[in-house]
């Protein structure tokens, strides 16, 4: 178990909200769509990144799981916004040499016709940093 | 070498929670500074910054206003006309050139005579490292 | 310049061990002003005292300066002894040589040094102490409760049995407030209405106590002992004199449709209503927005059937002014809006509902008659979903930042008592944190989880969909399984924060009372003055001040009455005569004091002013009630043209008092 409190600071810093606030309620996994195929879920991501797990989060397929539907980020009675920690950590992983999981080019291969436009969208926003 | 004065310190202190520290100080016998010598004033609202600037001009080297916890005011409000008066008064200091560290101002409930002692006794030290307050001194003042 | 006189105490030897207290009186001996100077054993004794009046008398003084303990010690002491002698007794000041000096300090030069310094201090002040009298006020011996819930009764009966008049005004057309609409209280699970209805019996049967039902508070004047408060009557166009209460004309109305606010609107009442069999008064309103007389003219079933004449299409509300010595604000709550939470779909299902209408559901007198059935289809319910912190908790706009208290024991009495009456139902509770700190409570929550066999699940339930077939997609998280729930509901509860009345705001302006961002009342101190608002006179009972279930609230409301009491049983107050003071002739009418002032203490008014060519002009100018004025000293040091200053604390004062510790 790695701590390493720099990840954490930058993923405060790019997120802009502090993890403490989080009360640990559990409304953000409650409304995740895609809980299940997620190995961290969205409240485990705040409380990882508050303790400085930040490597365990970036080597996580959950970054790519996480459909960015926001659903947690306007569920979340303390304004913690969970989705921002996985875009924030999704980022950290980008800017490491190497570390983009998909080019944006192999995107449009990718796409089949039942493909709902809004996942089309999302995968842009997340993969074409 | 000039002989060395110590410096003055006037503390103007809220009726209800710091004066009653400070009576609290006493009463445990926790010792501070002589050189700090205490106005009671109803409420840390009532210090008008101009009290403070005549102060200085009096030969004061350090003023400390120390009134309620932020919520415990006994006038509810008053600590908090007090917390942004010498917020402003601050940036007046700095204009004028004088050192904002002389300037204090704490919270010290009824229950924190150490905390008072403390507090005195840390401005005291402060005020000594930055020696005479010669700024605003008005010798007309000293008769 | 006064003719002072010096006492130094040696207070045994708590002062004379490190205060030279003979040189001490010496050297203030030779201040400007001071005709007698000198020291004694202990001052505050009757022989000290008698000291000081002797001195008084002989030497003609005009002020005194005491140098002993802390003037939170002793000052009353020697006010009351110089009075005796002729003084007024705010020509005395206290030099503390005791708690700051002695006591504090070893060396005996430093402390003696010290000693003189404030000595100087308190003459420079007395020289420029005014003689003050303490202004007195009469008191009107009657309260006045604002609000009629279980707070409001509680307070006016407790007033009343000692003996002073109360008059009780309710916005409602009944008293009984939340606690009439509840089913069983927790943790006894005794019957709300069983220790309440014989409650509201003995409010309207006191005959001290007076109830102005459907009235509102219009506005009110004065200050502490002398408030004078217009109450609005509203039209029940109904004569209270002559109706019977028999409900005739609520079973004869023929508008039908008008959802029953009594059970939140899961049934239906008429337009001329009585909102519940026990209610106080017991007599019938007519709810003017959906009468077919009043709206159109034309109906007037009521009144024919009417067999005591009693109704009044022409009535008009009443505007009554009172003169009351204390108020007592006891506005209570509301549960906030659940509809504007999408997630549990509280608009889209009506089984959907919140803890107050499952509150009706299970209630005998309620919509199905005490029997748990769902809204929308009248069906027994198999599977019960209760979400806690709906709201409370949240610093979203729409949610509550604080715990609301209340909904972790009555969402363990419901899921209780549904397991209880319907044991083959599966219950549900989902909640953030569970907190039960009260006598028997939390015996009682591992009650509802151990003996009944409700599942407590840690985690808060993400989204409530209505699906095809009627039942409720509940999705959740178990946190502590490290899982997403997925429940099929036939009811789901939702357990909202509560709020502050919305009729507590404007109630708040109309008393000068201060409130916190949520809207809740403050109190005067959050520790030691729980129920006196910060403005004289007004006092707080029940929700209005903090969330509190109802035995704080019945404690509460005896602690809001005892001090009333304390306050109507004096003929007149005294007041604090170092209070602001405004010069007229310096005021520029800018109202900056009038904002800062936490009391309301300070108005404005015009007043006639002659100018250079002896013309008469009028000018805006601050004027202090000093009966309200507590003397915190805000206003002072607001006043850009240093109109306001304070008694007893004066600007010149504390500058001399400056001035002589800088000498």
């Amino acid at each position: 178990m790695k701590i390493d409190m720099n990840k954490r600071d930058s993923v405060i810093r790019m997120t802009g909200i502090n993890p403490r606030t989080c009360m640990k309620c559990g409304k953000c996994s409650a409304t995740c769509p895609s809980f299940d195929e997620m190995e961290y879920h969205p409240h485990q991501f705040i409380s990882l990144v508050e303790a400085g797990r930040v490597d365990e989060l970036m080597a996580s397929e959950s970054l790519y799981n996480c459909l960015a539907c926001m659903a947690c980020l306007e569920r979340c009675p303390r304004g913690v916004e969970p989705a921002k920690f996985v875009e924030a950590v999704r980022n950290l992983k980008l800017r490491e040499h190497g570390g983009n999981h998909l080019a944006p080019e192999a995107i449009p291969e990718m796409l089949d016709a039942d493909l709902p436009q809004q996942a089309i969208v999302s995968a842009f926003r997340k993969y074409s940093k | 070498m000039q002989i060395e004065k110590k410096p003055l310190i006037v503390a103007f202190c809220c009726n209800w929670c710091s004066y009653a520290g400070a009576d609290l100080a006493g009463t445990n016998r926790l010792n501070y500074p002589a050189n700090v010598k205490i106005i009671r004033v109803p409420c840390s609202c009532r210090v008008n910054p101009l009290f403070i600037l005549k102060a200085f001009q009096r030969g004061a080297d350090g003023v400390i206003i120390c009134g309620c916890h932020p919520g415990d005011c006994h006038y509810t409000t008053g600590n908090y006309y007090a917390r942004r008066r010498i917020t402003l008064l601050f940036s007046m200091l700095s204009y004028l050139g004088i050192e904002k560290n002389r300037v204090r101002l704490e919270w010290v409930s009824a229950a924190e005579g150490a905390k008072f002692a403390a507090t005195m006794q840390s401005f005291a030290e402060e005020i000594a490292e930055l020696g005479e307050c010669k700024r605003l001194e008005d010798l007309r003042c000293k008769k | 310049m006064q003719r002072i006189g010096v006492f130094v105490c040696h207070c045994g030897t708590n002062i004379a061990g490190t205060v030279d207290v003979k040189t001490v009186a010496e050297m203030l001996g030779k201040e400007p002003g001071v005709v007698f100077s000198t020291d004694y054993q202990y001052m505050c004794s009757e022989a000290g005292q008698t000291l000081i009046q002797d001195a008084i008398k002989e030497h003609n003084l005009g002020g005194v300066v005491i140098c002993s303990c802390s003037p939170r010690m002793h000052e009353q002491t020697f006010r009351k002894a110089c009075a005796k002698a002729g003084l007024n007794p705010y020509m005395v000041e206290v030099a503390n040589i005791r708690e700051q000096c002695s006591w504090i300090h070893k060396d005996v030069a430093e402390g003696t040094e010290k000693a003189v310094i404030l000595g100087r201090a308190a003459i420079a002040k007395v020289h420029l102490n005014a003689p003050l009298t303490a202004g007195e006020s009469p008191v009107v011996k009657r309260a006045l409760v604002i609000g009629g819930g279980i707070a409001g009764m509680q307070t006016a009966l407790d007033i009343a049995d000692a003996g002073f008049e109360v008059d009780i005004v309710e916005k409602n057309a009944t008293i009984g407030g939340k606690m009439a609409q509840i089913d069983k209280t927790f943790p006894t699970l005794d019957c709300s209405a069983c220790i309440l209805t014989p409650k509201m019996v003995d409010c309207a049967q006191h005959e001290k106590i007076n109830i102005y039902a459907y009235s509102e508070v219009e506005d009110v004047k004065g200050f502490v002992g002398n408030f004078s408060v217009a109450i609005r009557k509203k039209a029940r166009y109904v004569d209270e004199t002559k109706c019977t209460g028999c409900g005739i004309c609520t079973e004869k109305c023929p508008v039908k449709n008008i959802p029953n606010e009594f059970n939140m609107g899961m049934d239906n009442r008429r337009s001329i209503y009585i909102p519940f069999a026990q209610a106080v008064p017991k007599i019938a309103t007519i709810d003017p927005n959906t009468c077919n007389k009043l709206k159109t003219g034309k109906c007037g079933v009521c009144s024919k059937v009417c067999g005591a004449g009693a109704i009044d299409y022409t009535q008009k509300d009443e505007i009554i002014r009172r003169e009351y010595g204390a108020i007592v604000v006891a506005t209570g709550f509301n549960m906030i809006d659940m509809t504007k939470f999408d997630e549990f779909g509280y608009a889209q299902s009506k089984d959907v509902i919140t803890s107050l209408e499952f509150e009706r559901l299970t209630n005998a007198a309620g919509p199905t008659g005490g029997t748990l059935l769902r809204p929308s289809d009248g069906k027994h319910p198999h599977t019960i979903v209760f979400v806690q912190c709906c709201g409370s908790r949240s610093t979203t706009e729409n949610g509550k930042p604080y715990c609301s208290k209340i909904c972790c024991m009555y969402t363990a009495k419901h899921a209780m008592l549904t397991r209880e009456k319907y044991p083959d139902t599966d219950v549900y509770v989902f909640y953030i944190d569970v907190r039960t700190p009260g006598k028997n409570f939390d015996e009682f929550y591992r009650r509802a989880v151990e003996q009944y066999g409700v599942h407590y699940v840690k985690g808060m339930v993400g989204k409530v969909a209505p699906r095809a077939d009627g039942t409720l997609h509940v999705q959740a998280s178990d946190l502590l399984a490290g899982e997403q729930l997925h429940i099929d509901a036939d009811l789901v509860v939702l357990a909202g924060a509560i709020e502050p009345d919305k009729s507590a705001r404007g109630l708040a302006t109309k008393l000068t009372a201060s409130m916190d961002t949520n809207d809740f009342f403050t109190e005067a101190h959050p520790k030691l003055r729980p129920v006196e608002s910060p403005t004289a006179g007004v006092f707080l009972s029940g929700v209005c001040q903090g969330p509190k279930d109802i035995p704080e609230t019945v404690a509460q409301a005896g602690a809001a009455a005892s001090k009333v009491i304390g306050l109507l049983v004096k003929d007149k107050l005294t007041c604090n005569p170092c209070v602001a003071q405004s010069d007229e002739l310096l005021c520029n009418g800018c109202s900056g004091c009038e904002h800062v002032c936490p009391y309301g203490a300070i108005t404005y008014e015009t007043k006639e002013f002659m100018q250079f060519d002896r013309s008469m002009k009028p000018r805006r100018v601050a004027s202090v009630n000093p009966a309200v004025c507590q003397g915190c000293g805000a206003c002072t040091v607001t006043c850009p043209s240093g109109a306001m200053d304070l008694k007893g604390f004066s600007n010149r004062q504390i500058m001399a008092e400056v001035d002589a510790i800088c000498k």
